[in-house]
């Protein structure tokens, strides 16, 4: 079982939560996030003042899978989330010990 | 009860409503600006100053504006005695076919928004109640004055031949229709004095200060717009050509400006701005104040176009001299009410309101940009120093500015226990503390 | 005749009511739109009044209030300076300054103008936006104004130099043809020159702020008083009637539209209640003057009946009309300028008619008919040339990506909003005079 996290351009969600539902993922935990990576912000301006914004809107994406699905589920999300553009976003695997379904009490395999 | 015309009685009412709506719109347009951890108190300061100034106006402020005491510099230093008032027309120069009570309602409302629009010269760091301290002290040594100088015309006698007691710059001839000295020059030299001694915010050239709600923003310009239009027209204080006139030179001078500013915007920043065209059209509604019985619809557009190129450039000027006026007070009011008022010296023209004197493009001499020049002058420099003053000795007394951890943590809840916005929807955020003020 | 005080106080009233219409309708769009596009909404409201109030007092006054041709008044260039001690002559000469008749009629040229960017939402560039609203004002709106608002002038008793519409018997008494239909089905035009938003028809486009709309709402209603009961341009007996009128079609349009959703959708919603006050309102605008309060009831609520059933037809017909001009503002328009051949009775105005339900036959019902296919058939085509040739020129349409992105930041550089409370998200770069400049 894997945690895979995600942190996508917020826009992109509705294509990568497409992509997903045809690869037979159930469900997702979506929250908004905001920060920067390589690409540093972008520019705003207020009556005539610059500002570089660092933190900027993201959204940060977590579903946790089967060990077999994990590489057709990244290859997806990068898919889907890509603009060849900087702050695209970045996508990271977390090996989890065990996930619990709250209404049944199920563990591991059965709660995904 | 002698005759009143109650067609203009009903537009001077209306008028003195929509100005009153300009002060919570201008709460709007400032707490709009803010970042979202100072809007409560960004809105709080406009919202005190209706109740601090409207109850010393019934006390003494309507008697020191607008009565004859035989001098030019402020009226009557005694109670206002409204309700004994109640029977009387409105005499300003002339006797007027209003109540007088109506004429005092209409002219409480600017001596409201005055004091107001000083505030966003000091956001996210003022203490409360040094503002509400400041804001009495000020409307009572500075706008009460001023607006004697500029804005009473005289005791008109019963025959109406003899006037006596006008004030000081309205006697010299300077034409300021609705507010371009008293009101805009005036908070806007006091907002500088203010910025100066206050010092900048915490991060001022540093960190992004980003308005924390443009359609906030939005909403203020919209009510300050609208209730503009009784600003200018109802100063009119009568139903007729006149105020149509001031009415259409509002809308047209507004516009125009709001086109100046985008325009400036588009060719240095390569953007034009949802803010920009709120503070464009803002500073045209400035601009055209002072001047919008007195020059031409055509003249309108031209006052507006460069007011809102103007204040777009006027509002860089504390990046380069490093003064925090954070919303921007000296850029539009002060910058926007000096093109306003010196605007009547080119553009003034007899045709339109014989009472004027035509500037420079309509065949006038240099008479009318003297005059001009010489009140916008006389109220910066006299507001100026005066706000200086009693800044600085509530800065010794009360203290004017919040300690520095308070300002970064945000002054809604230091100053004001609240927080401006909850838009979690979750349950389960804390616990009820209690009901009263009882001890938790 | 000379000036009625209170007449003028009531006009000048009305057009600063009307003004705020606009700014009401930025809100209300604004709100409608998602929180990446809600600047660039409110502004194409926002240079609407800049944009039209400039060429109006530069030449749009002369070109829609000047008397003369049926079609198109004379071009006076130069302002409206030479206006300021006349008295309006409409219809008439009426004791109200002619500035200020100027000024009420200019805010409906505003308001016409904004309400059409509605349907271009997220994805119009900005300057073909301006470009747009002063080739349209000057070459739809204030012709059709002049056709239908233009009232002539009396010499003599005899009545001279009216607009084309107005002259063959159309009732319009403040704006369906010229204001809703117009408007509408610019729209439409519009939004089948510009295409569909990326992702219409698959993803949801919800409104990002339903106080927002509801903020919006409230100061249209508020402003619509102006709108309609200015167009008296008088305090009197009519003014009464149609304050009146426009309160009750606004409140049954509310009815009409909330009852569909309940029974079609189960449950009453936020938006659908703003939506059929507005539905209500538009279909009011053109009758308000000629019914009686009890036929508004009826012309509101049938408004929100149909204005809930047509805003569906977008997706029918996969034409992105996306803050349902057609929906709302032209069906609304139609269903209110045709209602007046229904229940016009000169009980109310006997400047006005007699409907079918009053035994005035058919007669209006068909000069109504021909007065919103006129209005519609030259709108139409005339947007549709207007806005292919910016398309074709200029570009009408941001980049795909941009879109995406959103237009706030692509066009404007700015979010709209920031209610984060921590600090250190970013930095100041520049203030445009700083010493260094630009970095």
């Amino acid at each position: 079982m894997k945690l895979i996290t995600a942190i996508i351009k917020p826009f992109k969600l509705d294509e990568v939560k497409a992509t997903l539902e045809h690869a037979g993922v159930t469900g997702i935990t979506v929250s908004e996030a905001s920060g920067y990576g390589r690409q540093r912000g972008h520019t705003e301006v207020y009556r005539g003042a610059e500002y570089r914004i660092d933190l900027v809107p993201k959204v940060r994406l977590e579903l946790v899978v089967r060990d077999e699905v994990v590489d057709d589920v990244i290859d997806r999300i990068v898919e889907a989330a890509h603009t060849d553009r900087i702050g695209d976003g970045k996508i990271w695997v977390t090996s989890l010990d065990d996930v619990i379904r709250v209404r049944t009490g199920e563990r591991g395999i059965d709660a995904i | 009860m002698p005759q009143t015309f109650s067609g203009d009685t009903a537009w001077v009412l209306a008028s003195t409503a929509l100005v009153l709506l300009m002060t919570p719109g201008l709460a709007f347009f400032y707490g709009g600006m803010v970042r979202a951890k100072s809007v409560i108190n960004m809105m709080l300061m406009s919202m005190s100053a209706i109740g601090i100034v409207t109850v010393l106006w019934v006390a003494y402020g309507y008697s020191l504006a607008f009565t004859d005491s035989g001098s030019k510099w402020i009226g009557k230093i005694a109670p206002s005695h409204l309700g004994s008032l109640v029977n009387d027309l409105a005499n300003n120069g002339a006797k007027l076919a209003i109540p007088v009570l109506v004429f005092s309602a209409f002219q409480l409302m600017f001596a409201v928004i005055t004091p107001a629009l000083i505030s966003g010269s000091i956001a996210d760091r003022t203490k409360f109640v040094s503002w509400v301290v400041f804001v009495a002290i000020w409307v009572t040594v500075v706008y009460f004055p001023v607006a004697h100088w500029v804005f009473y015309f005289g005791n008109a006698s019963a025959d109406g031949k003899t006037i006596t007691g006008a004030g000081w710059l309205a006697g010299l001839g300077v034409e300021d229709f609705a507010g371009g000295t008293a009101v805009h020059i005036n908070a806007g030299a006091a907002a500088l004095a203010m910025a100066l001694l206050l010092g900048r915010r915490v991060g001022f050239r540093k960190e992004p200060m980003r308005p924390h709600s443009i359609p906030l923003v939005m909403i203020g310009a919209g009510l300050l717009w609208f209730g503009w239009f009784g600003f200018n027209a109802g100063s009119a204080l009568s139903a007729n050509g006149l105020a149509g006139l001031a009415f259409m030179n509002t809308q047209v001078a507004t516009a125009a400006a709001l086109a100046g500013w985008l325009i400036v915007e588009r060719l240095r920043d390569g953007h034009a701005t949802g803010l920009g065209a709120a503070s464009g059209a803002v500073a045209g509604l400035v601009a055209i104040t002072p001047a919008c019985a007195f020059v031409t619809p055509t003249g309108s557009v031209f006052i507006g176009l460069i007011a809102g190129a103007i204040c777009a450039y006027a509002v860089g000027l504390k990046y380069r001299f490093n003064f925090d006026d954070s919303l921007d007070v000296v850029g539009v009011h002060l910058v926007g009410g000096i093109v306003g008022t010196l605007s009547i010296g080119f553009f003034g023209a007899k045709a339109v309101n014989s009472v004027g004197l035509n500037g420079l493009f309509y065949g006038g001499d240099l008479t009318l940009l003297r005059l001009q020049a010489t009140g916008a002058f006389a109220v910066l420099a006299f507001s100026f120093v005066m706000t200086l003053i009693i800044g600085k000795l509530i800065d010794l007394t009360l203290g004017l500015r919040i300690d520095r951890d308070a300002e970064v943590e945000g002054i809604d809840s230091t100053e004001h226990a609240e927080t401006a916005y909850e838009l979690d929807t979750r349950t389960g955020g804390g616990i009820f503390a209690s009901a009263s003020s009882k001890e938790a | 005749m000379t000036v009625n005080s209170g007449d003028t106080a009531w006009v000048i009233m009305s057009g600063a009511l009307v003004l705020l219409m606009t700014p009401g309708l930025a809100l209300f769009y604004g709100g409608m739109v998602r929180a990446k596009s809600v600047i660039n909404m409110m502004l194409m409201s926002l240079i609407s009044i800049t944009v039209v109030s400039v060429l109006w007092a530069l030449f749009g006054y002369s070109l829609a209030f000047g008397h003369g041709s049926q079609w198109l008044g004379p071009l006076h260039l130069g302002g409206l300076g030479d206006l300021v001690r006349t008295l309006t002559d409409n219809g008439g000469t009426q004791p109200v300054p002619a500035l200020a008749f100027a000024m009420f009629q200019l805010t409906f040229a505003i308001v016409t103008v904004a309400l059409v960017s509605g349907a271009i939402a997220d994805r119009a560039r900005f300057a073909a936006w301006t470009v747009f609203a002063a080739l349209w004002c000057t070459i739809v709106y204030l012709p059709v104004a002049h056709w239908v608002f233009d009232l002539g002038q009396v010499t003599a008793g005899r009545v001279t130099g009216e607009g084309v519409l107005a002259a063959h018997g159309l009732l319009d008494f403040a704006g369906g043809t010229a204001v809703e239909v117009n408007a509408g089905i610019a729209g439409l035009a519009l939004a089948i020159v510009l295409g569909p938003r990326v992702g219409f028809r698959r993803e949801p486009m919800r409104p990002h702020s339903i106080p927002l709309v509801v903020i919006g709402v409230g100061l249209l209603w508020f402003g619509w008083f102006g709108f309609n009961a200015g167009s008296a341009l008088g305090a009197n007996g009519l003014a009464a009637v149609v304050l009146l009128n426009t309160q009750l079609a606004g409140a049954a349009g509310i009815g009409g539209w909330l009852l569909v959703e309940r029974w079609r959708d189960g449950r009453p919603t936020g938006l659908g209640a703003a939506s059929g006050a507005v539905a209500g309102l538009v279909a009011i605008t053109p009758a308000c003057g000629y019914i009686t309060p009890t036929a508004s009831l009826a012309v509101g609520a049938v408004a929100g009946v149909l204005s809930a059933f047509a805003i569906g037809l977008k997706y029918r017909f996969a034409v992105d009309d996306s803050l349902d001009l057609v929906g709302v503002h032209f069906v609304g328009g139609v269903w209110g300028t045709l209602a007046i051949g229904l229940f016009a009775t000169r009980v109310v105005n006997p400047a006005g008619g007699d409907g079918l339900f009053h035994g005035g036959g058919t007669g209006l019902l068909g000069h109504q008919a021909v007065g919103v296919l006129a209005v519609l058939a030259y709108s139409f085509v005339a947007t549709t040339l207007i806005a292919r040739l910016i398309d074709r020129t200029i570009g009408f349409r941001i980049p795909r990506d941009a879109e995406v992105e959103g237009v706030d930041f692509t066009e404007h550089a700015e979010t709209a909003y920031e209610l984060d409370t921590r600090t250190g998200s970013g930095s100041f770069l520049a203030g445009h005079h700083t010493p260094g400049g630009r970095a």
